[in-house]
């Protein structure tokens, strides 16, 4: 097949969500002419125009606005003595697709980790003696002072209008924000979410219990707001349709929202969709790339040449992408030589749902953040060390969303016909929930590489992932298990039921988690140990810059979108300030 | 790898190498005269998408058939190549062709016939030295008999165009004369917003008649009066002009595109003083007081649900997601419906349309955002739409007829042409 040249520009961007577009409007408002490939559809707002997405079994259960499997598949294997298969369908995550990405879906719980999540390594060095943890953890610090990321932290909540309470204002700590928050130079651009029952009823709970409650910071949005590009976010509305939905209010903080309008106006700004990138193409020398190869809508092979290479794509995309390339060395989990595929990391969540009788919780009316959590499990504001094991959680209760096919019913209703609706009838709107998202830490042999069995419809090998429990996150799972056993008792349900990892468990690919995979291309102060440098540029090919979670190494207990986007406004500054005058590592190891 | 810097700066000298004999000599003259004809909003008639800019082509349908407009690139074959600044002068002012052909006053020179000959040779320059010349042809205009006499034009013009020169309001500031200028000449407002005559003639041409920019009507929509502007303030009117939308109102039907084309494009002194000037000409009133009892009343009712009439049910579940209980909206996303001249407008066809169609927010420097109101053609019925119209008219302190089914009918019929 021939392929088509396509014209060179300044810097090609490869996906299209919140990575990609914060890429794209950055450096295009530098100047640079920026050409940005999405493998999705394009998605504008008659797409999702009110009452479209409200509609549970489109967008939820057939996943709408997800990338198919067959577009994204991994294989995956508990261990690496395993052959893994292919997921041919969703399970425990599920990665957006098309222009907005998983920013046009997620719930928009949008939350800083603490200075210690980041600097989680020297914690661990500081506050643990020798051989309480595992031998094969492989955590380490993020390359950055809180100081340096605080600015970037603000400019992306701004870009956002994060609604919330401020807890921590330059070293002050205020009532009602969570207390263990980094000091903020500013506090929350908006207001928080109005509460529902649930919240009070778990706000009263865990206030008695001594835990520090605050409201969800969120990006669905309390009031009318007009970012810093001059885009506008309308004020939530409850409607409920957040998570795996695109919002049909323009109320949730998401690359259309947030970006979109604005970058589309900017002449040097141009984007293809159903753009398929295969692979990023090296010079001879292997220290610079000259661009990408794409498949077009219509099946094409294209060239598109570009002196600088964002790699913005899912987590595992951006890994393999890598990988298929030649960028980085591959990692190797026996002689742990390699970066590329190192550090893979998830996330366990769980919890317990309180059913209630008397008590009307009107889950109809919610936004995906809705609800209100504690940050007091959190790395060194409990005793890890005396436990023996590190991590935490978000111990939150969210209001669930009143659709009902997801609605929580109690155990023994069954699951369709009469008594399904039976059960419908008397226990709708009579049940909340006490969450928790933890902590994961990354290991010697959870890793990410080539499969070599599985290929895509292209012939390039899928991902595979390696990954299981270990028992650092069984053990936390079970001390957690302790305090929402403590809180539910203190609201004393007519009944409950709860949903914990028990420390025989396997990670199930089956069951929905959250799609907050991380690491595989990390970054990191050693070439040795990560993919990337502070300014998320590859060590070894210093025009390529892969923003997304594949730069954590380990996963906090924050959901992850916040840093993703303060980590790529910070690689965006760098790119302006350092990488232009003079391009070439902007880190020297 | 290249220096990027170098190659930027490498590029520039280039470019000014190329074109400096050319761009030296009038560069400000023809950015001027693009800017006037922002102000004049050539592009809306004189460009289509998809098409070269100002080549033409724009059908305009008319009580006397469709107008297409021309190309008005400097092309020498196709478009104005040939003119010399006092033929396109008298195109522009008299809608007289060089060949002594008349213009049906779809072209606004009765409005252009003010501009100042500084503005006009600024004008001519930038068509000639900074637009593209284009050899798109575009379709001829052919009305029936007797329209397509064109020399009946010349008693239109006797009896309702003239050719005087912009008159300076005495007595009133610089910044509110300004903006009667950009207001009377350029902006051609009266174009809609001043009622016609049975000639389809502006009844006025300037401030000093008060049936000037009194509200007109265009393809049924009730054009709404520009005088003085009560509900909004000055700067309210500015941000209007500047996005699209303020804190009470987001534009809808035609004024989305010159929001888009031309008042998006002006400076915010030219705003300010058409907004003054907008304030003046309705004696500056004062801001009517809000009817708080009827406008919690309805919030009321709308809050408890209970005993609903099908408009207010129809409210609930189709708009008031957007437009809440309240009928307010939110500032600059969405409209307020509560005394809005759209809902309250005598022939109701504006409103049927905006719910049936939708609308659209144009993109501009100041809010690019581009959001939509979906229309409601496909989920609602003829009787549910006159039933939430005539709700939404008569709901908190709107006191506006009743709409009937057979009003929405038409309007849907018309959406299908």
């Amino acid at each position: 097949m021939s392929q088509i040249n396509k014209e060179e520009v300044d810097v090609v961007v490869v996906g299209l969500g919140w990575a990609g577009s914060l890429m794209s409007i950055e450096l295009a408002m530098a100047g640079l002419k920026v050409r940005a490939l999405e493998r999705g559809a394009d998605r504008g707002y008659e797409e999702f125009a009110y009452p479209k997405p409200a509609d549970e079994y489109a967008y939820a259960v057939r996943n709408k606005v997800m990338a198919t499997p067959a577009e994204a598949a991994v294989t995956v294997r508990y261990n690496m003595s395993q052959t893994a298969l292919p997921t041919r369908k969703w399970g425990a995550f599920c990665p957006g697709n098309g222009v907005g990405g998983s920013g046009l879906h997620w719930t928009a719980v949008l939350i800083r980790p603490t200075p210690t999540d980041l600097k989680l390594k020297t914690y661990a060095d500081q506050a643990y003696g020798p051989g309480v943890l595992q031998d094969d953890m492989r955590i380490m610090d993020f390359p950055f002072s809180w100081e340096e990321i605080e600015p970037y932290y603000e400019k992306f909540e701004m870009i956002c209008g994060q609604s919330g309470l401020t807890g921590n204002l330059r070293g002050q700590i205020l009532e009602g924000g969570d207390p263990f928050e980094g000091p903020r130079a500013n506090p929350f651009p908006l207001p928080p979410l109005d509460d529902t029952l649930n919240n009070t009823m778990f706000v009263k709970a865990a206030k008695k219990l001594g835990y520090h409650p605050f409201p969800n910071p969120s990006a669905c949005v309390s009031r009318a707001w007009t970012n810093p590009y001059g885009n506008q976010i309308a004020p939530c509305n409850y409607c409920g349709y957040c998570s795996k939905y695109p919002c049909l209010n323009y109320s949730k903080a998401s690359p259309q929202t947030a970006v979109m309008d604005a970058l589309k106006r900017m002449d040097n700004f141009s984007y293809e969709v159903h753009a398929n990138v295969m692979k990023v193409v090296l010079h001879d020398d292997k220290k610079t790339a000259k661009g990408v190869i794409y498949i077009d809508k219509d099946g094409n092979e294209c060239f598109q040449p570009a002196k600088i290479v964002v790699l913005s794509s899912f987590q595992f995309c951006n890994v393999r992408l890598m990988l298929l390339s030649g960028i980085g060395q591959p990692y190797n989990p026996l002689t742990e030589e390699g970066v590329i595929g190192r550090n893979y990391a998830f996330l366990s969540n769980g919890g317990a749902t309180l059913f209630f009788k008397d008590k009307n919780f009107n889950p109809f009316a919610t936004a995906g953040a809705t609800g209100q959590m504690f940050n007091d499990i959190s790395p060194g504001n409990f005793d890890g060390p005396g436990l023996g094991f590190i991590g935490g959680a978000k111990i939150h209760s969210s209001q669930a969303t009143g659709t009902p096919i997801s609605t929580a019913l109690p155990k023994g209703t069954p699951a369709w016909g009469a008594g399904w609706k039976e059960g419908m009838e008397e226990w709708y709107g009579h049940s909340m929930k006490i969450s928790i998202t933890t902590t994961c830490m990354s290991y010697r042999d959870i890793y990410l590489d080539l499969d070599p069995n599985y290929t895509d419809d292209y012939g390039y090998p899928l991902l595979r992932m390696t990954f299981d429990w270990k028992q650092n996150e069984l053990k936390l799972q079970q001390h957690l298990k302790g305090i929402v056993s403590n809180i539910t008792k203190e609201l004393n349900p007519d009944s409950y039921s709860e949903s914990f990892l028990p420390m025989d468990a396997h990670f199930d690919l089956t069951k929905y988690v959250s799609t907050h995979n991380v690491g595989g291309a990390v970054m990191g102060d050693n070439p040795k140990t990560s993919a990337l440098n502070k300014y998320l540029q590859s060590w070894d090919v210093h025009n390529v810059f892969v923003p997304g979670g594949n730069a954590f190494p380990q996963n906090f207990q924050a959901n992850p979108t916040d840093t993703i986007g303060a980590i790529t406004l910070m690689a965006a500054q760098a790119i302006k300030e350092i990488y232009l005058k003079n391009p070439g590592p902007m880190v020297q190891a | 790898m290249i220096n990027f810097k170098r190659l930027l700066l490498a590029n520039a000298v280039l470019l000014a190498g190329t074109f400096a004999s050319l761009a030296q000599a009038d560069d400000s003259l023809v950015k001027q005269g693009e800017y006037i004809s922002r102000l004049g909003d050539c592009g809306a008639c004189h460009t289509i998408p998809g098409k070269p800019a100002f080549s033409g082509g724009l059908a305009i349908e008319s009580n006397l058939g469709t107008i297409y407009s021309t190309n008005i690139t400097p092309d020498k074959a196709h478009g104005i190549g040939n003119y010399s600044e006092q033929q396109f002068s008298d195109a522009v002012r008299k809608g007289v062709l060089p060949d002594g052909t008349r213009l049906y006053p779809a072209m606004p020179y009765p409005a252009y016939a003010k501009i100042t000959d500084a503005d006009m040779h600024a004008l001519y320059t930038y068509f000639m030295q900074g637009v593209k010349a284009s050899d798109e042809q575009p379709p001829e205009t052919d009305l029936s008999f007797p329209f397509s006499q064109r020399w009946g034009m010349r008693f239109w013009n006797w009896a309702f165009a003239s050719d005087k020169p912009f008159q300076p309001i005495g007595g009133a500031t610089a910044e509110v004369n300004r903006g009667a200028y950009l207001v009377e000449s350029l902006g051609h407002c009266g174009s809609c917003h001043t009622p016609r005559g049975l000639a389809m003639n502006e009844k006025a041409l300037d401030s000093s008649d008060s049936a000037f920019l009194s509200g007109g009507s265009l393809n049924g929509w009730d054009v709404p009066s520009l005088r003085g502007l009560p509900r909004w303030s000055e700067q309210e009117t500015v941000e209007y002009l500047a996005t699209g939308r303020n804190d009470k109102a987001a534009v809808g039907g035609e004024m989305t595109s010159v929001i888009e084309h031309s008042t998006s494009w002006m400076t915010e002194a030219d705003l300010k003083a058409i907004s003054a000037y907008l304030k003046f000409i309705g004696g500056n009133p004062a801001a009517p007081a809000a009817a708080n009892t009827a406008v919690s009343a309805t919030e009321a009712k709308l809050t408890a649900a209970k005993n609903l009439t099908p408009g207010e049910r129809l409210y609930l579940d189709n708009c008031g997601a957007c437009h809440f209980v309240t009928g307010k909206g939110a500032p600059r996303i969405f409209p307020e419906l509560d005394q809005a001249t759209i809902v309250n407008a005598g022939d109701p066809t504006g409103l049927i349309h905006t719910i049936l169609a939708g609308a659209q927010q144009p993109s501009t420097a100041k809010a690019p955002s581009t959001l939509v109101m979906p229309g409601f053609a496909g989920r609602l019925s003829d009787d549910e739409v006159a039933q939430l119209a005539t709700f939404i008219r008569q709901g908190w302190s709107n006191k506006a007829e009743a709409v009937s089914v057979d009003q929405v009918k038409e309007v849907r019929e018309s959406l299908k042409k």
